[in-house]
């Protein structure tokens, strides 16, 4: 089976397509991929803890949690989660912060790489 | 396995209005520490191309620092030149918006050799197909 990144830089609420970049990761994980998950920008939301859900806005913390008991690896751009007051001590249990050039060597060590702009 | 990845930078979008443009010089220049997290002969090489309203980003003379106190995606430019990033922009998209290449980031005062490149689009569409992986911002 092969690798596969998705780097988002879409923001959580205000749009669909982290909820459609996280099932698109679970289709892959499904299939049996490996995935990693980055996110950037407006996207490191998805890594603030205490989302709480409700009918009007995304929430994607539950399938995040299931995805990454499955393996799938969720990572967010540590300085654009600091700049928006997102600290270690803020971070979703299922996430990882790195700078951002464990992205880019995620995307030479894998075998495809989607890239899914933001706003 | 070892790997030279070649990435495109596509960059479509005009500075400040949104966060992508200047992601994309961040990115990019993060190649330069990527190899803490690679195995022996992988390499990331990065390429930045503006094309469309992206050629406002790499525009002399931003004021992003005087007026809010930010580094300016001209800034960004004079860095990634500075750390020999290939920048290039699209010629017929600088002449549409009555810029002349005299107006371009300018690396040469941090020290920088690289200068930015205007070229044909019909270059970047080489640049495109020579690229394993495109990334637009």
């Amino acid at each position: 089976m092969g690798k596969l990144t998705i780097g988002v830089f879409s923001s959580l609420v205000g749009g669909t397509t982290l909820d459609f970049s996280v099932r698109l990761a679970k289709a892959a994980k499904d299939k049996g991929h490996d995935v990693y998950f980055w996110t950037s920008g407006n996207a490191t939301m998805l890594s603030k803890t205490g989302q709480r859900a409700f009918k009007d806005y995304s929430y994607l913390a539950k399938i995040c949690e299931e995805l990454a008991g499955q393996g799938v690896e969720f990572v967010a751009c540590e300085a654009c989660a600091e700049a928006r007051g997102y600290h270690k001590e803020d971070t979703f249990s299922v996430f990882k912060r790195h700078s951002m050039d464990w992205y880019l060597a995620k995307c030479c060590q894998s075998d495809k790489i989607l890239h899914i702009g933001g706003e | 396995m070892a790997r030279k990845l070649k990435q495109l930078y596509l960059v479509q979008r005009p500075p400040i209005k949104s966060e992508n443009t200047k992601l994309a010089f961040t990115h990019s220049m993060a190649s330069q520490t990527a190899e803490i997290y690679l195995e022996d002969g992988e390499e990331v090489i990065p390429t930045l191309a503006m094309v469309g309203d992206g050629v406002y980003n790499v525009v002399t003379g931003q004021q992003l620092m005087k007026h809010y106190g930010l580094n300016s995606n001209e800034n960004h430019a004079q860095m990634a030149l500075l750390i020999d990033l290939k920048v290039l922009v699209c010629k017929e998209d600088l002449e549409a918006r009555g810029i002349s290449a005299d107006r371009l980031a300018d690396g040469s005062a941090l020290g920088a050799d690289m200068t930015i490149e205007v070229v044909p689009f019909s270059e970047i569409q080489k640049e495109i197909e020579s690229h394993d992986q495109i990334l637009c911002f």
